[in-house]
């Protein structure tokens, strides 16, 4: 089994990684940053696409409900 | 009967309605792994003898590179079974993996460029396999871009399958790359026959980040396909309920 212990003494130098902390911390941020980016464009798209059938659905029982008052009118 | 599913797909409501359940599953599964993996590839792993600590960027960069070659696989076959079968699935698949094909060859050059300068002395080199990344970037780039340039969807469809495909003859080169031109580009820590020239206290952790790398991106794929096919559906009564709009 392997050994499960954390490798570093405290966290300033987990931050610090023996110098190489900047490099091995910025990979990681670009990262979770792109997959973030990767998780969220189909959510935002599906809202706004959502947003637009809502709209249309909108002006379209508005132009029926007026086309309806005129036909009534009408008669 | 055996190839009703087959027919199926061809229904994108179908797929969508089959799908719903998939999402959160994958999603739990994919952050679970990846936090373990970074958490364990960060923290817990022993540091690399000749490397220190710098390696570990090997957790994100080789799953990210991993899937940025399995992304093109999956777009390249999709865009053919569109191309053969005139599949609307496929075509919408094929679409939805240009993206995120793109941005983990991103991800693979930049963890790659970081990596090489506390290891290399350079940020950047025209290494034979980091080159021939860079052209799998472009053929992704081109792909995407070919979506956008035809009115007509089902041309784009057309001319971005026939990219991807030729563009496969640069996938044998990704990965004998290594080998056939040894310059800087450290040769593959994983190998599928024979033993991976690596500890098992670095493996596990490389392994999970893999499949955690994996199970997002099938998450992703299947997010931007649904999100895909309302698109496409947006006439449709079923997707206008679903839009909560007043179905007419």
């Amino acid at each position: 089994m392997t050994d499960l212990t954390f490798q570093f003494e405290n966290l300033s130098e987990f931050m610090l990684m023996a110098g190489h902390g900047p490099y091995v911390w910025a990979c990681y941020l670009i990262t979770a940053v792109a997959l973030i980016y990767l998780a969220c464009a189909p959510l935002i798209k599906r809202r706004a696409l959502f947003a637009e059938l809502q709209r249309q659905a909108r002006i379209e029982s508005h132009e029926l409900n007026k086309r309806k008052q005129a036909s009534t009118e009408n008669s | 009967m055996g190839w009703q599913w087959f027919h199926r797909l061809g229904s994108p409501r179908w797929f969508y309605e089959k799908t719903n359940a998939w999402i959160p599953w994958l999603a739990l599964l994919s952050v679970a792994l990846l936090l373990i993996g970074a958490i364990w590839g960060l923290g817990f792993a022993p540091a690399d003898s000749k490397q220190g600590n710098s390696y570990r960027i090997i957790y994100i960069h080789v799953p990210a590179s991993f899937l940025a070659l399995a992304g093109y696989y999956i777009m390249a076959i999709s865009g053919a079974v569109g191309l053969i079968w005139k599949m609307k699935l496929a075509d919408m698949v094929m679409k939805s993996a240009a993206p995120i094909g793109a941005v983990l060859t991103f991800i693979a050059l930049v963890t790659g460029a970081i990596w090489g300068k506390p290891t290399w002395g350079t940020w950047w080199i025209w290494d034979a396999r980091i080159t021939s990344m860079l052209l799998l970037f472009f053929l992704y780039l081109g792909v995407i871009a070919l979506q956008e340039a035809f009115q007509h969807q089902a041309t784009a469809n057309k001319a971005s399958a026939i990219l991807a495909l030729v563009g496969t003859v640069n996938i044998p080169i990704i990965y004998k790359s290594v080998d056939w031109w040894y310059t800087l580009h450290q040769p593959a820590t994983l190998k599928f026959t024979g033993e991976s020239p690596i500890d098992s206290s670095m493996l596990y952790p490389l392994l999970t980040m893999i499949i955690g790398f994996y199970v997002f991106f099938a998450l992703v794929l299947l997010m931007r396909t649904r999100t895909e096919i309302l698109q496409c559906e947006r006439k449709t009564r079923w997707v206008k309920a679903l839009a909560g709009g007043q179905a007419s």
